[in-house]
């Protein structure tokens, strides 16, 4: 890319930095609302039964309670993320399926007595015969979920591009790997909480801990039936979101309810082991990986099968299912693959999208069998993956389309970054170095549910003294840096330094975007705040022009001052002009250019009020197979790492010592929030890979629902981390820009278990990596010798 | 429940407050205070949001009752700047983009003052140590690391 940015491509600090340093950022319980009932959740205590009464009176009766709902109360509508699969009801109707699912909900002047009024309520159950793995729910006579889902299989996928038999005829070793990760909790620190207000208009305003106030108002407006444009979702500062928040929770849907009942604002906030009975996050995936190979390691043929243990509702299932296969058809040349995929239902919390989604522990199996593969023909496993990969122009055989892919910069850059040719094979005993790929989408290329929608639009105004101009986005800052991001992209479209941009987002009155998920804001919503911005600047220089008499294509603006090509233009006039109406200001404009502010101002006595729109929808992609909209997108990222690993031999204890990380991120935005993103996603990979493992009892309860019992990585547990930031230039990214939020996180998984094979000769197959594990693996290796 | 008088002096200034024997350090501080920078995450002490200076020593807020603060020195996140004067850590913080979602921000950055303050020149295991007990989903920590020695490196230019 040759063109010369002023904003974009800077390490400039984030915009919300400061109120986040200082304490001044407010999160939805920093906010105060006054006459605030306190919600609470009755939640079922068996992982399945029949609801045979449901007697709330007593807790009716309890002074402070202001209302007691249950599934008599509101309507009987099914919701849930995709309208494929609405499995859901507000609060179960005649049977709980999993520890955790809603059975009535109390508003109360105070929590404690909220949750007083909870004990008070009398549930009759008749306990039901339950199934907490994937195998128990696919047996013969297994107790049925959902009687729509007899079988307990929520969505299957059958899917096959090229011909894999021939592939197979034509490959010289095949080879098939298992593979088996485990739920993962997001463990954002901040738990999901909604405040809901129902105003005297009728409107209903949600306070939400929210990825997107979009989807939320309309899953609300839908259950609710309240008329969508008197349902308003704003989203203050969110502690966290990495999928789990990517839907409507009962948070927001019990809060609405609660607050239409009693017509004062109400907080349903959930604990943090409420967190973990929600769930919504990394499903556990079994993959079978069957794949053919020449002898000079051309890859020929993938026919893979993989179970997902869903728990008892769809939530991202649907897409979670497809992803998990699509996902494999890139960055490596496939030419024919084959893929069955079932999500199947359990009594147990519904997991849904977490960040990398359904491609995560896919992609931790195939990359671990390249390994495998690369050792059987001797090939350096960094060699095997030069041979295979794409480039740009390459369309994947699901019809994937590579419009940038910096794939074997990446591999270069980690392979130099960490030394790799003077360590691999070379290492000490114990020691080992390991290396994998990744490959993500850079934003769905459809909303969630079928519409013609714009994914984004963003309006951008300029104040009326001329000064600053303002971002208007329903884009969610969840702390990714969403608001940086197009605060800068604004800045650089307009040609005006960020600090003349202010902005507001994550409002559904700010117009429409579908969210922080799927890695799209960057790209999506980036268009739009591009589109808007270079609006902004016509209109601006089109004032200007007439009123310089000059043509308009003479006029340019960066680092907002005017820029006039051709002869020099005398504007004293228009500049005593802008100081006449300023008098008594100290900082008058000066200098040989004129300002943007200035420019600004002349465009407002001529026009009113300059606003600029723009808006985003991906073309039309993909192919016509059932499913093909799983995995498109108008960009793809990529990313490769290397990790080193020491194993201690007698305990079985891995530590990770060191990460090298190379993204494709087309154009970095803003540097160091690219970083930013690839190390965040490294400790998430690290976690999942090393210790995160959500447990459950025999009678489906969560037995570690706590953040001290569920280890997530802490400052003790990282390595050192090297981020290199690779910039393909995406065509159709803003500046060329692309993802780097989850792509990220793919390599991490499979480049720590090829470390530990480097270092020991065993493969893991089940995650997490303890110290069991690995001992075992170690002893049998030992045993085989023997 | 009856409830208790105690003193209180937060941020330096000095608060009689009547507080609910099992009120904890933390509510006494969001909710009668208003100092909402105080985050709760988990309220078990799992996670350090809530972290807070007691007499200088960082402890979770929700695991001390607002009683046993009684007549003791409690530096929450808003005490750091000078008016508009930032403290060289939250500072470092910004310019080395160590705040993503920022909910870990501000006991993170107490538990480095804590630290700095008594080893005004730590190596980077004593401020992984230092923090330690303050979780962060989002960054991996690099970033905090490198936040907290480069303000060491200015506190002790000054």
């Amino acid at each position: 890319m040759t063109q010369k940015f002023n904003v974009i491509g800077s390490r400039a600090p984030r915009l919300d930095a400061p109120d986040k340093a200082t304490g001044r950022a407010c999160y939805v319980d920093d906010i105060e609302f006054p006459h605030l009932l306190e919600g609470a959740i009755l939640q079922s205590p068996h992982a399945h039964a029949r609801i045979l009464s449901i007697d709330t009176s007593a807790a009716e009766a309890l002074p402070g309670v202001a209302a007691v709902i249950t599934h008599r109360d509101v309507p009987d509508v099914r919701y849930g993320v995709s309208p494929a699969r609405y499995d859901e009801t507000i609060f179960a109707i005649d049977k709980v399926r999993y520890v955790g699912d809603e059975v009535a909900a109390v508003a109360a002047e105070d929590l404690d007595t909220a949750m007083a009024a909870l004990e008070l309520i009398k549930v009759e159950y008749e306990v039901l015969p339950h199934v907490l793995t994937v195998d128990e729910a696919l047996a013969e006579g297994a107790p049925v979920i959902h009687d729509a889902f007899p079988g307990n299989i929520c969505a299957e996928v059958h899917q096959e591009f090229g011909d894999v038999a021939a592939g197979f005829a034509e490959s010289d070793i095949i080879r098939t790997d298992v593979f088996v990760n485990k739920r993962q909790d997001g463990a954002f620190i901040e738990p999901h909480r909604c405040v809901a207000v129902y105003d005297n208009f009728g409107q209903l305003t949600l306070t939400s801990s929210t990825q997107v106030p979009h989807y939320v108002q309309r899953t609300v407006a839908m259950v609710t039936g309240i008329d969508v444009g008197k349902v308003r979702v704003k989203k203050p500062y969110v502690g966290g979101g990495f999928g789990p928040k990517a839907e409507a929770t009962p948070c927001d849907i019990i809060s609405a309810f609660l607050a239409i009942k009693t017509g004062r604002p109400v907080r349903v906030a959930y604990s943090r082991e409420q967190v973990f009975l929600h769930c919504r996050a990394r499903h556990q995936f079994k993959h079978v990986m069957k794949t053919g190979f020449k002898k000079d390691g051309t890859i020929m043929a993938l026919d893979h099968q993989c179970w997902l243990e869903g728990g008892a509702y769809s939530s991202f299932g649907i897409a979670t299912v497809y992803y998990a296969g699509s996902l494999l058809a890139a960055p490596y040349k496939l030419p024919n693959m084959k893929y069955d995929g079932w999500r199947v239902y359990t009594n147990k919390p519904a997991c849904g999208a977490q960040r990398g989604h359904g491609g995560v522990a896919a992609r931790a199996c195939f990359e671990q069998q390249l390994d495998l593969i690369a050792k059987q023909l001797d090939m350096d496993p960094i060699e095997l993956r030069l041979k295979n990969i794409m480039t740009a122009g390459d369309v994947s055989c699901n019809d994937l389309a590579m419009s940038s892919l910096g794939m074997k910069e990446c591999i270069e850059a980690v392979r130099d970054g960490s030394t790799w040719r003077d360590k691999r094979g070379r290492l000490p005993k114990g020691k080992g170095i390991g290396m994998a790929s990744g490959f993500f989408v850079s934003g769905a290329g459809y909303p969630i549910y079928r519409s013609e929608t714009y994914h984004c639009t963003v309006t951008i105004k300029v104040q009326e003294d001329g000064g600053t101009v303002k971002v208007l986005t329903g884009a969610a800052e969840i702390g990714q840096g969403s608001d940086t991001a197009m605060a800068m992209i604004a800045a650089e479209a307009i040609g005006i330094p960020l600090d003349r941009v202010r902005l507001v987002s994550g409002d559904t009155d700010y117009g429409v975007d579908l969210g922080a998920y799927s890695s799209r804001t960057t790209l999506m919503t980036g268009h739009a705040t591009k589109e808007a911005g270079e609006a902004v600047k016509d209109r601006v220089l089109t004032a200007l022009a007439e009123e310089l008499g000059i043509e308009r294509d003479r006029l340019d603006m960066a680092n907002g001052l005017v820029e006039i090509s051709g002869d020099p233009v005398d504007f004293s006039e228009l500049r005593t002009k802008y100081i006449k109406e300023h008098r008594g200001w100290s900082d008058h404009p000066a200098g040989d250019q004129i300002t943007f502010t200035e420019a600004a101002r002349i465009a407002y006595l001529k026009y009113g009020t300059v606003v600029g729109t723009g808006k985003y929808k991906p073309p039309v992609l993909g192919g016509k197979f059932k499913g093909a909209a799983v995995g498109t997108s108008p960009a793809y990222g990529c990313s490769a790492q290397v990790a080193e690993v020491t194993v201690d031999l007698e305990t079985g204890q891995v530590t990770v010592d060191s990460i090298t990380d190379a993204h494709d991120c087309g154009k970095a935005v803003n540097l160091t929030s690219v970083e930013a993103q690839m190390e965040g996603s490294v400790s998430m990979g690290l976690g999942e890979a090393m210790f995160e493992e959500v447990k459950f009892d025999d009678q489906g309860r969560v037995l570690n629902a706590s953040l001290g019992e569920y280890h997530i990585p802490t400052v003790l547990d990282m390595p050192q981390m090297s981020c290199i930031v690779v910039e393909s230039g995406e065509p159709n990214g803003p500046f060329g820009a692309k993802e780097v939020g989850e792509g990220a996180i793919m390599p991490t998984i499979p480049a720590i278990l090829n470390a530990v094979h480097d270092a020991t000769g065993v493969t893991i197959t089940e995650l997490p990596i303890t110290p069991e594990r690995v001992l075992k693996a170690l002893k049998e290796k030992e045993q085989e010798k023997d | 429940m009856e409830k208790i008088r105690i003193e209180l002096t937060v941020n330096g200034k000095q608060h009689d407050l009547l507080v609910a024997p099992n009120r904890t350090l933390a509510q006494t501080l969001r909710e009668d205070l208003r100092l909402t920078g105080t985050k709760q995450g988990c309220e078990v002490g799992d996670c350090g949001s809530c972290t807070v200076l007691l007499d200088d020593v960082p402890v979770n807020s929700c695991l001390v009752l607002a009683v046993q603060a009684a007549g003791r020195r409690v530096t929450t996140i808003e005490g750091l700047a000078q008016g508009n004067e930032l403290h060289p850590i939250q500072e470092a913080m910004i310019q080395h983009g160590a705040i993503q979602c920022g909910f870990c921000t501000p006991g993170m950055i107490l538990s480095a003052k804590a630290l700095l303050d008594r080893n005004p020149d730590p190596d980077a295991g004593e401020i992984k140590d230092a923090l330690s007990g303050n979780l962060c989903r989002c960054t991996g920590y690099q970033k905090i690391v490198e936040a907290v020695q480069d303000a060491a490196a200015k506190m002790g230019r000054d």
